[in-house]
């Protein structure tokens, strides 16, 4: 049997219990594994593999000229939510939106939170993502983050927390429908069995979302074009760019596509030029528009903020959202949620420590071995300490550059995140995993049911980032005992 | 009846999706790429496996035949320069290697498949799932590590694959592809190819060997035309149609002029004629356009050329005058509608800061005055 020998240690384990008992949502799943055997299911891993190759569902890595094509691993042990935890999971993040979406309209308009001193305002003009170039300018519908991806993790309690928000180019969503298909033609009969809710309306919700974003001053009928700006087909993440654009049924485009003129966008068609009125971009604010972030983007349309802040094009997501993902403002969300909702955060943060604040940062000092520590600005994983496994070099290399700038940096206590079993070639040993489900802010916010779990492949590893090791598995939300029977997708 | 509320009708939902359905000209130029790319793979493993196999039937041969059998190939692929310049010889070893596996030849089999698949990514969101897996397969099949190793094993089969991967994408897309302006990109792309590979095939064959009056007739000589025929998929047809002798001059008019046969001249001349009118329909004024008249004016006076027209004329300028046409068209196609001249990036940046500048300039004049 599959999961005989299986070991939960000394962790929270999603499938089982302590005592070794499966947990009752995992109990179907537990019933079809049970009937099959190694090789099988080494068959079957390996017909997925050789499945998203095929179909091209690939990243390049370029370590030599010639770059090699690699899959994101994928691991065929489904991570399942109950339909309870779901509700928690589903209510808080459309909580935390909410909030961070009229935090970031006051930024850019009256700034009430930071006047009342709710926030100070030094974490805002010093935030790298601040953009004051967005000012009092207005956008469709009040709308700053229409695509949101929440990193969320549990703790030794099982407890759901909220790592960071991703608000700016979140990324991910097309594994998180391609893992579910691959899933669907390896497994089929868990599916049977289990009828998880479906991922497949994602793609419809984003491009309703996208389409609702329309510039107010649109007039056309029910369909704007919206396009899908990539960097091009050397990015790492282009395959997402053109699988969604392809779900989407909407032209993806590059830089040297678009053109502005009279700040209004235009694409260079074999019909001449085509008015773009929403833009999915999936560039970086630095790299958007070089004649008025930076200069040497070659991947960015000139006069494209301008465009956007005469309302002539929506940008999706807006410029400047990235204020509010910075790990030093992340500290405030609970606050945030607070003064523009009047209600307590559902989903809890990680308890963090701000080395800004003099008593905080004397217990970053002196705690370097045993925390977390995390640059304000970075993302993927980079410019982060993991003090009980980091070198002293490395410490002392944290210790200098927290002196030198301690605005930049938090630090959290290690969370030992939950674990999951986990093919490793030869049966399953638990991996450490997180959760980043999809947020969609259109006419109304919407969740999908399921998200991306990714896997820290490597034994004890706690980072998940497909940059560095991680895999990912496909995530199935449960019904309520009592709902609807099961929908296709 | 209670009244229900109507969507769009069916042909109020064709009208706008005809409309919304506009196409970048970098797609419209990939999707050309992409199908001239498979097409040419395709048949540049047809005219290399035939010629592997026609050596069969020589016996040991020196270096001068070696030399006089590979050049017309190198020439009708059209990259003999390149070739001397990488390889010293001409034999069947180094030809086979720099059209199948050379990676700086850029229209060796491999560089072929690859660019094809790399235009297919520029524009995945285009074309079907189904048109990419294939592609994606050609791909990995020549990139794979020991693809030396398979065409040791089969040569024959090795060649076969390539062929079959171009008539899997050319069945998916018909059967995948919606009939719209990027099909007609599609089909340009491959009819181009096809035109060009065997207009090109005729000429050197026809060129190099005609003079040498010994052969002419001899059994190697009918070797040879079988060759040329089956380097362009031509001998069951030519057999069913002459039910005759391989002679010289019926493959050329066969190749030339046979209407009914998807790899003639003349039938793919005339498909491309159909498809610039029907790209150049999409915008107003276009088909008109002298470009678009020239080259219809050539492809109906193929209609009314004669065997004896091209012989008098004498094959090679014939040929040429129709390398010349393909030539231009294409040119004009790419520059029509594929082509989005580079945006001059530092002139556009400062155009846009000088333009907000003028917008911003009433308030600072205001703040002066204050």
């Amino acid at each position: 049997m599959l999961l005989d020998n299986y070991q939960t240690e000394d962790f929270f384990d999603e499938m089982f219990e302590a005592d070794g008992k499966v947990r009752p949502h995992y109990e179907a799943v537990a019933e079809v594994f049970n009937d099959v055997s190694i090789d099988e299911f080494r068959n079957k891993q390996t017909a997925v593999d050789a499945s998203f190759m095929r179909h091209g569902v690939t990243f390049t890595v370029y370590s030599d000229d010639q770059g090699t094509e690699k899959i994101f691993p994928f691991d065929c042990a489904p991570r399942v939510i109950s339909a309870e935890e779901w509700d928690t999971i589903e209510a808080g993040l459309i909580q935390r939106i909410t909030a961070l979406n009229l935090f970031l309209h006051d930024l850019y308009h009256d700034q009430k939170i930071l006047k009342d001193r709710t926030i100070p305002a030094s974490y805002i003009f010093g935030a790298k993502h601040f953009r004051r170039e967005c000012s009092g300018m207005d956008v469709a519908k009040g709308i700053y983050v229409h695509i949101c991806g929440t990193d969320l993790i549990r703790d030794r309690q099982g407890r759901y927390l909220v790592l960071e928000d991703n608000l700016r180019c979140p990324s991910g969503a097309s594994y998180m429908l391609e893992n579910r298909a691959a899933l669907k033609r390896a497994f089929p009969d868990l599916f049977q069995s289990v009828k998880p809710l479906p991922v497949g309306a994602y793609s419809q919700d984003l491009l309703a979302a996208l389409q609702y974003a329309a510039p107010d001053s649109y007039g056309g009928d029910d369909h704007p074009t919206v396009v899908l700006l990539t960097p091009g087909v050397f990015n790492s993440a282009y395959f997402e760019h053109a699988f969604l654009a392809r779900q989407m049924g909407i032209p993806i485009v590059e830089g040297r596509d678009l053109v502005v003129r009279d700040s209004k966008v235009y694409m260079r068609t074999t019909a001449g030029l085509v008015r773009v009125d929403v833009i999915y971009r999936r560039i970086d604010d630095d790299f958007l528009d070089p004649s008025k972030f930076r200069e040497d983007s070659l991947l960015g349309v000139p006069g494209l903020f301008n465009a956007a802040r005469a309302g002539n094009v929506t940008l999706a997501n807006a410029v400047g959202t990235g204020v509010a993902d910075d790990k030093a403002v992340y500290c405030f969300v609970p606050k945030i949620i607070k003064y523009y909702l009047d209600q307590d955060p559902i989903l809890p943060n990680v308890e963090t420590y701000m080395a800004s604040e003099d008593d905080h940062r004397s217990h970053i000092l002196a705690n370097l071995d045993k925390l977390v520590v995390k640059a304000a600005n970075e993302a993927g994983g980079y410019g982060m300490l993991m003090g009980p496994w980091a070198s002293k070099a490395e410490i002392e290399m944290f210790r200098k550059n927290i002196e030198a700038d301690p605005r930049n940096f938090i630090a959290q206590d290690p969370i030992s995140l939950s674990r999951h079993p986990t093919w490793v070639g030869e049966g399953f040993e638990g991996r450490h995993i997180d959760l980043r489900p999809y947020i969609l802010y259109g006419e109304k916010v919407t969740v999908t049911p399921g998200g991306l779990t990714r896997v820290a492949l490597r034994k004890g590893s706690l980072v998940v980032n497909s940059s560095q090791g991680g895999g990912s598995k496909d995530t199935w939300v449960l019904r309520h005992p009592n709902s609807k029977p099961a929908q296709q997708g | 009846m209670p009244k229900t509320t109507q969507g769009p009708t069916f042909k109020e939902e064709f009208a706008r999706s005809k409309q919304n359905n506009v196409m970048l000209s970098r797609v419209a130029g990939s999707l050309y790429w992409m199908s001239r790319y498979l097409e040419r793979a395709e048949n540049v493993a047809r005219l290399l496996d035939v010629n592997l196999q026609l050596l069969l039937d020589f016996g040991e041969l020196d270096d001068q035949s070696l030399k006089e059998h590979w050049g017309p190939i190198l020439q009708a692929i059209g990259d003999e320069e390149l070739f001397f310049q990488l390889y010293e010889t001409a034999d069947s070893e180094s030809v086979t290697d720099f059209i199948t596996f050379c990676p700086t030849n850029p229209n060796s089999l491999v560089c072929c498949l690859s660019n094809a698949r790399e235009n297919a990514r520029q524009v995945r969101d285009q074309i079907s799932g189904e048109m990419w897996t294939v592609l994606n397969d050609a791909y990995h099949f020549i990139n794979n590590h020991d693809i030396r190793k398979v065409w040791d094993g089969d040569v024959g089969a090795f060649y076969d694959q390539i062929k079959q991967f171009s008539h899997l994408f050319q069945g998916i897309t018909v059967s995948t592809f919606a009939r719209n302006e990027g099909f007609e990109f599609i089909q340009f792309g491959k009819y181009m190819e096809r035109a060009d590979k065997t207009s090109r095939l005729l000429d050197v064959k026809y060129h190099i060997l005609l003079p040498k009056v010994t052969d002419v007739g001899g059994a190697v000589d009918a070797a040879q035309w079988q060759a040329v025929l089956r380097s362009t998929s031509a001998l069951e047809g030519y057999r069913r149609f002459y039910v005759a002798d391989i002679l010289a001059w019926k493959v050329a008019e066969f190749l030339i002029f046979q209407e009914s046969f998807p790899r003639s001249i003349y039938f793919c001349v005339d498909q491309l004629r159909q498809f610039v009118q029907l790209i150049s329909e999409d915008r107003a004024g276009e088909s008109q356009s002298a470009g678009v008249r020239k080259f219809g004016k050539f492809a109906s006076s193929l209609k009314f050329l004669t065997t004896d027209d091209v012989f008098k004329q004498g094959l090679h300028q014939f040929v040429t005058e129709v390398q010349e046409q393909l030539a231009e068209v294409a040119s004009y196609m790419f520059e029509t509608y594929m082509y989005s001249p580079p945006v001059d990036m530092v002139a556009e940046i400062r155009f846009h800061q000088q333009q907000e500048q003028q917008q911003q300039s009433p308030v600072q004049c205001v703040e002066v005055v204050n």
